[in-house]
């Protein structure tokens, strides 16, 4: 990585989170300040409610900027057109509405939207990069399946190739790996690592897998406190700031074994 | 989305059945004239009987032409309404357009006995209905537009149509309560809806709104395909959700709501055909089924007016009864025997 100079895909600069209810502002989180550089793989975490979905949602420009300024490869988030930030982030959601009726191939097609004519027809580069994204997370066995057939595992990586196929140098995602049994958790992660590295994209995903994540991921923000800590896994772990996320008289972090074990 | 080439020869056999349906439609009737005779009647051909040509030009093409329009006009806009809302259960009078036109139908018939019958010898000429129903529905329109540029939750819209439906339902009521049974009667037989009383220059203005609600249909159709994967993925790929939101409004308002005005509130056609269409052709694809929604949607009206004039008699059947009680056994029999329900 040091070798070569990497680009800076999505930088915050003194931002604040939150929700705006009339002339109300309620902050959720403030003074974030963070880097993405193409190829890193970066989770956030913190407990319910710290505000990592409400970051994720101001970073892909669904929420309203409180204060500071997210930069989208050099731009102002603010200033960017919805149909241009289609083209440099993507996301993975939780939601659940979308149809089930759709085929696999047909869902990730549906991410090369931000690129096709007005009615939507795909051309034969639009189709290179749809099987090349269902190549990259394994699922040419299931592609004609429709989605409702998928378990959750599946699905997910359905999602995934989605995003790959839209094409944009920052994946966001999040929670991938709730209702995912142990292994499929692990598999996902270990997914997304992968694809950070073959494609060189940034993945930025919200998770509760703190053990996971410090074992695969290249640098991590924890929100607590309504306030952002950016860095470095081992230098997160040296600098003690796992031990007060979470009420202490359950769990603690063991420096050890970097993770958190029960009293 | 990847080609829809398969569905290619679904459509074009959908096509062939609009125009056979369409020429059974017109030969059958009171009098049954042969399909050869429709034929060469329509081509501009010697008939053999004049009166024939007579019944064709001036009665029967208009009301297959009305047919074609309202059975795919409203079942376009219930295929709008249910990937708007992602509810099957949505259809082009969630929007409380038919209860909006029903409100002002109401006041016209009923009205009179409690506004005096001065206000009855001005209304009732010949356009009134369609002035009063389309007056009504625009009232709706308007608020429910106004609702949805303040709202940001789709779903809301969805609850705010209703409750307008149940609220104008409810004013109805207490007018046809303080009513005299014949002007009651008027008012029941308004809402069975017809096909056949318009005028060739009433199914060219039908047309016009048609011809603009099926075009913006057909410009929605990328946005379309992306609310598949709900809103907040739709905004992630670009799509300018309220303008979105508006247009398929506007085209579902053009619609269902000049369909109302002229031929009455048809109930089913909207809600059943898009279902209808999803098993016959198990695409989520609006490329596809926006097309096979009009072809099928023409189709069911086409068969049901067919039925409704019960060929052969002089007796006809009022047409909002035929499309359920037609297509609703024909949707129950599908999903009971695909047993899977394709939305």
């Amino acid at each position: 990585m040091s070798a070569k100079t990497s680009n800076i895909v999505l930088k915050t600069a003194n931002l604040s989170i939150g929700y705006r209810k009339k002339k109300e502002v309620q902050i959720v989180a403030s003074e974030i300040d963070m880097e993405i550089k193409e190829g890193e793989l970066i989770a956030v975490i913190g407990i319910n409610g710290a505000g990592k979905s409400t970051l994720l949602k101001t970073l892909s420009g669904i929420n309203h900027i409180i204060e500071g300024e997210v930069f989208i490869s050099n731009n102002k988030l603010s200033k960017t057109d919805p149909s241009e930030l289609a083209k440099k982030i993507s996301l993975v959601l939780t939601e659940q509405t979308l149809s089930k009726n759709l085929s696999v191939i047909e869902l990730v097609a549906l991410g090369r939207q931000p690129y096709t004519n007005w009615i939507g027809r795909l051309t034969k580069n639009d189709l290179k990069k749809i099987m090349h994204a269902i190549q990259l997370v394994n699922i040419e066995e299931i592609k004609d399946k429709k989605c409702h057939e998928l378990s959750d595992g599946q699905f997910q990586k359905v999602l995934i190739a989605r995003a790959l196929a839209q094409d944009t140098s920052l994946i966001i995602l999040d929670e991938p790996t709730t209702h995912l049994d142990l292994y499929h958790k692990a598999y996902v992660l270990k997914l997304l690592q992968q694809l950070s590295r073959e494609t060189n994209k940034a993945i930025l995903f919200a998770s509760h897998e703190i053990n996971l994540a410090l074992q695969l991921c290249d640098k991590l923000l924890i929100l607590k406190d309504k306030k952002a800590i950016f860095g470095k896994p081992s230098d997160l772990i040296s600098s003690e700031a796992f031990n007060d996320l979470f009420p202490s008289h359950l769990i603690y972090f063991d420096k050890e074994s970097s993770s958190f074990k029960i009293k | 989305m990847l080609s829809q080439k398969k569905y290619t020869f679904a459509l074009l056999l959908m096509f062939l059945a609009v125009i056979l349906t369409g020429l059974f439609n017109i030969s059958l009737g009171s009098v049954n004239i042969p399909i050869s005779e429709v034929t060469s009647s329509l081509l501009g051909l010697e008939v053999d009987k004049d009166t024939w040509r007579y019944i064709i030009l001036n009665y029967r093409l208009p009301k297959a032409i009305t047919a074609i329009i309202t059975g795919s006009g409203l079942a376009v806009s219930g295929l709008l309404m249910q990937t708007l809302f992602r509810n099957p259960l949505a259809g082009p009078y969630v929007l409380g357009l038919s209860s909006g036109a029903s409100l002002g139908v109401a006041i016209v018939f009923m009205g009179a006995s409690i506004f005096g019958a001065s206000f009855a010898a001005i209304f009732l000429s010949g356009w009134t209905l369609v002035i009063a129903s389309s007056l009504g529905s625009l009232l709706v329109l308007f608020a429910v537009i106004l609702a949805s540029i303040r709202l940001r939750d789709t779903m809301a819209i969805l609850i705010i149509g209703l409750m307008f439906a149940s609220f104008t339902a409810a004013i109805v009521s207490v007018l046809a309560y303080f009513s005299p049974a014949s002007q009651l009667q008027q008012y029941v037989f308004w809402s069975y809806g017809s096909l056949g009383n318009l005028s060739w220059n009433e199914v060219l203005i039908l047309g016009l709104f048609w011809i603009i609600g099926i075009l913006i249909s057909i410009g929605s159709i990328k946005n379309l395909n992306s609310l598949l994967l709900g809103e907040q993925y739709a905004r992630s790929l670009g799509t300018n959700i309220r303008k979105n939101r508006f247009m398929i409004i506007i085209a579902t308002s053009l619609l269902a709501g000049s369909i109302t005005a002229f031929a009455g509130p048809i109930a089913f056609v909207g809600l059943a055909v898009p279902h209808l269409v999803r098993q016959i052709i198990p695409s989520a694809n609006h490329v596809t089924l926006v097309p096979a929604v009009i072809f099928g949607g023409a189709i069911l009206m086409l068969l049901c007016d067919i039925i409704a004039q019960l060929p052969g008699s002089e007796f006809s059947l009022p047409i909002n009864a035929i499309t359920s009680l037609i297509g609703a056994p024909v949707v129950i029999w599908l999903l009971v025997r695909k047993r899977k329900f394709n939305f």
